[in-house]
């Protein structure tokens, strides 16, 4: 026995963290933040945020550490799948690549042939759309998104109409010099670590920090005040302080008459087929009236004093108000009453008149002024730029209602109203935005014919009806009746509503269904049950209503199931990636930037025989000869995959998918010959790249002359005219004379009232669809994916599950006490109007919630016998989902409508209401989850999950 | 704390083993045992078997007891560390005692004698040594409990020690039928009333506790926070330390188990070993059998109790719900 | 020896400063914590049942979630806790074998896991739970303040911080000598007082933990007044009013 002194404590203090460091970009979610990857004897160390990285400088969330485990999870597939038996099992034989090509090119081929259409390619989490898209359209389908429709696309559809930007990718608060911050909306966030990082820095400022939201977890929990507002409301809310603003007259006059369309006439008159248009002149010049010369005249002019108030009498005897009075007007209404606001919303009338009064003040009393000069897009010289320092912005969920359109269009407008869009302190775009409002971009309107490619892109915004994807007789052109009568402004497809449609044959039948990384046999779907009956649904004849299902994950989710094909994809540390300019770019304020992801590790070498997904896109591409993919003589044109791609494609002379480093010596930003040497030089660089904008052209870029003429330059904008803000939307104004029948085409009759409705030019507050008068008692059901899970594939992940094995339902204590409910108890919970489905679930108690609502955290619960977890893990047993209750279709209405916002397709995730009731004295033990739905058997295909691990004890040369 | 049956079992067979190690001892020392063979060698094999099965117990909750002799060398700070050096220490008085017994021959009278005294010293001093390791915790308020500013806990150990020795020391001389065990009885019956009231005494004392921690002096957030209450733990399943340091016992459940204990492991051995001494003869070794039977049942009980009662500090930042 | 070190005069006392006022609970530092140790000083740190109905492993940092109330306000407070590094860390002076000490120059508390028998008797000592047993390996686990970083010749300098503090997105941890008064971190903790966590079991932990700070409020602003102070005449007298105050009779 020898007593250990304290000197021989044998600690290796340097021991070298790793032999290899590589830098890409992290996928563990949307963030897109910088990583340096550590090898050891090549396996993965640690991976750490990357200090130089312009989005995450540094920092790394609980996904992104986890990526470890990601990489080393037994439910990675290893081989392409060819389905042996039913739908819905584990009956798979493994195919080598050249068989499993074979099939897809021989469906895709045949669908081609007779029509494209027939394919309905959707993405989810895909960071590729820019390819994606490309891909679809040379198919010839137009059936083709990603995940936006049930994600948000009311944020970005309601954000590009109004002001050409929008929250997220779009553009973020001017953190440095914002004096206040207001934000909305229950959920996480794309930009989660950036947000981290600014609110950090908001508290050590001392700015206080506003959080709307039905929940205080989070950034809730740290905000200086905490709005716990009831779900879908928050238009309302808005809604009010707008009328505080406006009922003071306090609102940026200035900035509305120079950036807005305040002043532009609106024409009134009933009668006429321009009702609700904006006055026009002969040569199709919008008209304003102009004070000193008491006259019409074009909005575009200079030295004009804009009449911002009352009537206009136009020479052709109409009569004609600016939009701002039509706004004033809308908003001074008693329903927009801080009062009323209170009643529906649960935030009391003084704390909104407060909240207002504190937006006025820090917006008109405390300015901020920048040393920067200036020029505005009519050659003004700006010797300073002044801003009114409010940030404000808005998370999911604002967007997942059926009124989310109009509500994030009034967060804009009362960003615009109080002058703080892309001015220092307020709101500021990201490069390549601002577009314009909305960009000048629509979806392609053309009848798919056999083997003919798509001439234009699938996705755009519609300015009248004329733009609509429909047929002659009104009946939808898409497989989810995106840009139909159904969603008219569905910017981002309806992803949500493809496998009811397609199962349905409504509006036609298909063939192939190809989804890429979206859980749609789980938690990516309303109703799931109804969902799965949809996608084993025969016919008569006994064959299956979706003939074919490709899908590509590189995990054995809920949804490997449900395919006939499966083609197993990399990790994100396996493969190439671009998160490219033509997408959504990760652009700071000041700098365009762009990156890559690189294959850090061999997804071949560890055994596995699994390829990028985007590797196979191209090699079917050039198998099934798509123009584009193939050279004349019909060889692949990006034999080396989408790295090739990603260095040699052009979308348009010049214009690749990657910005830095173009030209053949690599000294070209943005415009440029293809580099060979590209993404060389985004590796050396951490592999993105950062085009930092000169000082003047950083604020006001909606109408900065210099920016402008520069982002036309890079095909950021058509052309170097300016942005202006649309508080009125005329585009929307076209959609409801159509309805009224003013207009061709003219909806069908059934649509008419749902059109004339809710396409109002100005934003309002409406009830969310579903919302019936006399719902009883009842309660609002959201979910949020917590932190360390937000959209991540991250629920087999061993060190994420640990903090959330199972979910419960939050319920205000107050709530509680009243129903008789103690903490622990289980509860049954029903929709309120579709009394059929039922889920069960364990009840906490917080003090922390809205009153009339009920939460959960979402996508913990799993189906058993997916993900490689134990079947009688808690995930499976006691882990449940909301999707059960949400109806993937309005039941109040006689037309088969989706449960999404009227005008963009929006799923309203979050309009669900739901009853709840104790469950009776046996049902409160044992296991939670129902429906519970078979178990989807044994993976054979996957080697068996590890009782334990112990990571990493091979670094140390520990024994 | 949870009750785990390695602790259990150590604490309460070395207890009585140390205990009877003790009474042995004394016995020798004052000439009050026969000093006969067959007696020395039951009596004496018996005491180290109960030692010996309680330390082997304690090794159980070792997770690398293959290293278990490391543990001699922090006596300086650790009570763990002491009890082991006690423990193993005792085993040198202790055979001169069973060797004086055994082979009298062998060892002097002096030496027998010496012997005995360092016995009674060494498992004087391991039972201190095992109450200590719980009594120093400071994140457990009961086990910090004291009544005059006296800690209870070692006295508790003490008591149990020294009575579970009484009651074995009684059942041998019972079975030997030696004259001895006539004298005995009030004298095993006083130890296990005394161990029986310092334990009564202990649960009034932890029940009345005051000074007792929150969850607010937990998170250090008392000075501008009346309230709180736990939302989200750390992970929704049970970790390490809560099954370690999270064990809650029922109050209902705790009432019914003391009144067993104290009433099955103390009054009704008194009974029983009062009335084998007014029967004497037969009924009275079986009446010692049953007596030594019920008290360590008794102890056992009263040993997961100690446990489970206890509330550590770490468990305050887990609001363990149902 | 487990008996504590005496602390020479310019020995560090190296620890963190944590601000609940900023934590949102991410996790971000629990998940890095783990990630750097199960390769690092204390690895593996192990994991049962990684997929299976009862997962546990060993973490070195937990973030508990609370909710706070008082007579005016409420709040959610987020907890990370992981070893406090006490000055006098009882955890240190009950190990039976040596395996636990606590370092004379930075105060720093570690395991020898050689040494240690898993006995468990440090994690019944530490009142703050910061101790976890290895379900795997069977020895004790804590938090090392990623002693192999922070002196790591290996790694850039400004990123020999503990992996906690390198990850945490909200900036809520820092890093730093709480024995020196002019440390970067010492300053932070003199500005913001806040309570020790069970202080008067004086275990003196080295950590501190910023509390949450008063709400920010903005005082100066005045409430709004309606344009048409009288709120007469609807809308056409608010018309009436803006016009006025927009274009001022010369």
């Amino acid at each position: 026995m020898r007593m250990i002194q304290q000197n021989e404590r044998n600690i290796q203090l340097s021991e070298e963290p790793s032999d290899e460091v590589a830098t890409t970009t992290c996928y563990m979610c949307a963030c897109r933040c910088g990583i340096k990857v550590h090898l050891k004897n090549g396996k993965l160390r640690y991976i750490e945020g990357n200090e130089n990285h312009p989005v995450n400088k540094g920092v790394i969330c609980a996904k992104g550490s986890a990526g470890i485990m990601q990489q080393n999870s037994p439910a990675r597939l290893r081989k392409p799948l060819l389905r042996v038996g039913e739908r819905g099992s584990k009956n798979f034989k493994e195919i080598e690549w050249s068989e499993a090509l074979d099939i897809a090119t021989k469906w895709l081929q045949d669908a081609r042939e007779r029509n494209p259409r027939h394919l309905a390619f959707f993405t989810g989490r895909d960071q590729s759309q820019s390819l994606t898209g490309w891909w679809a359209m040379q198919y010839g389908t137009p059936n083709y998104a990603a995940h936006g429709g049930f994600c948000s696309v009311n944020m970005a559809a309601a954000g590009l109409y109004t002001f050409g930007g929008s929250f997220w990718e779009f553009g973020e608060t001017d953190w440095p010099h914002t004096k206040y911050f207001l934000l909305f909306g229950v959920a996480e966030d794309h930009a989660s670590n950036p947000l981290k990082i600014q609110l950090g820095q908001l508290k050590k400022r001392g700015v206080k920090f506003v959080s709307v939201n039905p929940v205080r977890t989070g950034y809730s929990a740290i905000a200086d005040e905490w709005l716990g507002i009831r779900p879908g409301t928050d238009g309302l809310f808005i809604g009010a302080l707008i009328h505080e603003l406006i009922k003071a007259g306090k609102v940026d006059f200035d900035y509305l008459q120079r950036y807005a369309n305040a002043a532009w006439l609106v024409i009134q008159d009933d009668a006429s087929k321009q009702d609700g248009l904006f006055a026009r002149d002969p040569s199709g010049n919008i008209l304003i009236y102009d004070e000193t010369t008491n006259a019409a005249v074009p909005a575009n002019q200079a030295n004009i004093k804009p009449r911002l108030l009352g009537e206009v009498k136009l020479s052709s005897g109409q009569t004609a108000t600016p939009v701002f009075h039509l706004l004033a007007k809308r908003f001074l209404e008693p329903e927009y009453a801080p009062e009323n606001a209170a009643e529906v919303t649960g935030i009391d009338a003084e704390t909104i008149k407060r909240i207002a009064a504190e937006l006025a003040h820090t917006a008109f009393e405390q300015e901020v002024r920048l040393d920067i000069p200036w020029t505005d897009s009519n050659g003004n010289h700006h010797a300073q730029t002044v801003g009114r320092p409010v940030g404000m912005h808005a998370m999911r969920g604002i967007s997942a209602h059926s009124n989310g359109f109009h509500t994030c269009r009034m967060i804009h407008i009362l960003q615009i109203l109080l002058g703080s869009i892309d001015c220092p302190g307020g709101f500021r775009y990201k490069p390549p935005y601002p577009k314009h409002a909305p960009p000048h971009l629509k979806p392609c309107r053309q009848e798919s014919s056999p083997c003919e490619p798509l001439p234009g892109p699938h996705l755009g915004f519609p300015e009248s009806p004329d733009d609509l994807l429909i047929n002659a007789d009104g009946s939808p052109m898409r497989i989810d009746k995106a840009f139909s009568w159904e969603a008219p402004l569905a910017a981002h497809g309806l992803m949500h509503a493809v496998i009811a449609n397609a199962a349905r044959h409504d509006p036609y039948p298909i063939d192939t269904l190809f989804l890429y990384m979206a859980n749609m046999a789980w938690n990516s779907s309303m109703d799931i049950t109804a969902t799965l009956e949809h996608l084993t649904a025969k016919d008569s004849n006994g064959k299956y209503k979706i003939p074919h299902i490709i899908y590509v994950d590189a995990f054995d989710s809920e949804t490997v199931a449900y395919a006939d094909l499966v083609l197993p994809d990399t990790t994100y540390l396996e493969r190439w990636d671009c998160i490219s300019m033509l997408d959504r770019p990760i652009s700071e304020p000041d700098a365009a930037a762009d990156a890559i992801r690189r294959p850090v590790l061999d997804a071949v070498r560890s055994g596995r025989d699994v390829r990028p997904f985007q590797d196979v896109l191209i090699e079917l591409g050039a198998r099934l000869q798509l123009p584009g993919f193939v050279k004349k003589d019909g060889t692949p044109r990006y034999p080396g995959g989408y790295a090739d791609y990603i260095v040699n494609h052009e979308r348009a002379p010049g214009i690749g998918p990657l910005s830095g480093w173009r030209g053949t010596n690599g000294d070209e930003f943005g415009v440029g010959d293809a580099n060979p040497r590209q993404l060389d030089r985004y590796i050396e660089n951490d592999c993105f790249h950062l085009f930092p904008l000169p000082q003047s052209q950083r604020y006001y870029r909606h109408a900065n002359r210099d920016y402008l003429q520069w982002a036309a330059y890079m095909r950021y904008r058509e052309d170097a005219s300016p942005t202006i803000f649309q508080l009125y939307l005329e585009p929307v104004q076209k959609f409801r004379l159509a309805a009224c029948g003013k207009r061709e085409p003219v909806p069908p009759a059934s649509e008419r009232e749902r059109i004339r409705r809710y396409f109002d030019p100005l934003p309002f507050w409406h009830a969310p669809l579903s919302w019936s008068a006399e719902a009883g008692d009842c309660f609002h059901a959201i979910s949020q994916r917590p932190m360390a899970m937000y959209h991540s594939w991250g629920s087999q992940n061993p060190w994420l599950r640990q903090i959330h094995t199972r979910n419960f339902l939050y319920i205000h204590t107050n709530k509680a006490a009243a129903l008789d409910l103690e903490d622990g108890d289980v509860v049954y919970l029903y929709n309120i109007d579709q009394k059929q489905t039922r889920i069960k679930a364990r009840i906490r108690t917080t003090g922390g919630t809205n009153p009339d609502t009920l939460w959960t955290w979402n996508a913990v619960a799993k189906r058993s016998g997916a993900w490689s977890l134990a079947k009688d893990s808690p995930e499976a047993r006691n882990g449940f989902l909301l999707n059960h209750l949400i109806a993937e279709t309005l039941s109040s209405s006689e037309s088969r409508y989706s449960n999404s916002d009227p005008v963009t397709g929006q799923a309203a995730w979050y309009d669900l209401r739901v009853r709840i009731e104790k469950a009776p004295a046996h049902e409160q033990h044992g296991d939670l989850q129902e429906p519970r739905l078979e178990d989807l058997g044994e993976a054979d295909f996957l080697p068996p999950a590890p009782s334990n691990l112990c990571y990493g004890t091979d670094f140390t040369g520990k024994p | 704390m949870n009750p785990a049956y390695s602790v259990l079992f150590f604490t309460c067979l070395s207890g009585a083993g140390y205990g009877m190690l003790a009474v042995l001892g004394a016995g020798v020392l004052f000439d009050a045992l026969p000093a006969d063979f067959v007696f020395g060698v039951v009596s004496m094999g018996t005491c180290l078997g109960l030692i010996t099965s309680g330390l082997l117990c304690s090794t159980l909750h070792l997770h690398h007891p293959e290293r278990a002799w490391r543990a001699f060398s922090q006596w300086r700070s650790s009570w763990l560390s002491r009890e082991g050096v006690a423990a193993v220490a005792t085993f040198i008085p202790a055979a001169v005692l069973a060797l004086g017994w055994i082979f009298p021959a062998a060892v002097s009278a002096t030496f027998w004698k010496l012997g005995a005294l360092a016995s009674v010293l060494g498992a004087f001093a391991t039972v201190l040594c095992t109450a200590m390791i719980y009594a120093s915790l400071k994140p457990v308020g009961q086990w910090r409990i004291t009544l005059a500013s006296i800690p209870l806990v070692p006295f508790t150990y003490f008591g149990f020690a020294l009575a579970g020795g009484m009651v074995w020391a009684q059942l041998l001389l019972s079975a030997f039928e030696k004259p001895h065990a006539l004298h005995m009885p009030p004298l095993t019956c006083a130890a296990l009333a005394l161990a029986w009231a310092v334990k009564l005494l202990y649960w009034r004392q932890i029940d009345a506790q005051t000074n007792v921690h929150d969850l607010l002096d937990a998170t250090g957030l008392k000075e501008n926070w009346q309230n709180i209450r736990a939302f989200d733990s750390p992970h929704t399943e049970q970790n390490y330390l809560q099954k370690e340091m999270g064990y809650r016992v029922a109050r209902k459940h705790r009432d019914f188990l003391r009144r067993a204990a104290w009433r099955g492991g103390g009054v009704l051995p008194i009974v029983l070993l009062l009335a084998g001494a007014w029967a004497g003869g037969l009924a009275a070794s079986v009446c010692a059998l049953l007596a030594a039977a019920l008290f360590m049942l008794g102890t056992l009980i009263e040993r997961w109790l100690f446990f489970a009662e206890a509330v550590h500090t770490s468990s305050l930042y887990y609001d363990d719900k149902k | 020896m487990t008996s504590l070190p005496k602390r020479s005069k310019n020995a560090k006392k190296l620890g963190l400063v944590i601000d609940l006022d900023t934590c949102v609970g991410c996790h971000a530092c629990v998940v890095s914590c783990k990630e750097w140790n199960t390769g690092g000083y204390p690895a593996p740190l192990s994991d049962a049942q990684p997929y299976g109905r009862e997962p546990s492993g060993a973490f070195l940092n937990r973030v508990h979630s609370y909710e706070t109330a008082n007579e005016t306000s409420q709040r959610t407070v987020y907890f990370p806790k992981s070893c406090l590094h006490c000055e006098n860390a009882q955890c240190v002076t009950v190990c039976p074998t040596g395996a636990s000490y606590k370092r004379a120059e930075d105060g720093i508390v570690l395991v020898d896991e050689d040494l240690c028998i898993g006995c468990g008797l440090c994690a019944w000592a530490c009142p703050y739970g910061a101790r976890e047993m290895d379900p795997v390996v069977g020895v004790m686990k804590k938090c090392t303040l990623c002693i192999d970083r922070i002196y790591n010749e290996n790694i850039p300098p400004a990123e020999r911080r503990p992996a906690c503090v390198n990850a945490c997105p909200a900036g809520a941890r820092h890093f730093g000598d709480l024995g020196d008064p002019e440390s970067s971190a010492s300053k932070l903790a003199a500005q913001r007082p806040a309570q020790e966590p069970l202080g008067d079991l004086d275990y003196r932990p080295t950590n501190k933990y910023l509390a949450p700070r008063k709400p920010k409020s903005v005082t100066s602003a005045k409430p709004l007044e309606p344009v048409n102070r009288d709120g007469g005449g609807g809308f056409i007298g608010w018309v009436d009013a803006m016009l006025s105050k927009l274009n001022p009779p010369a």
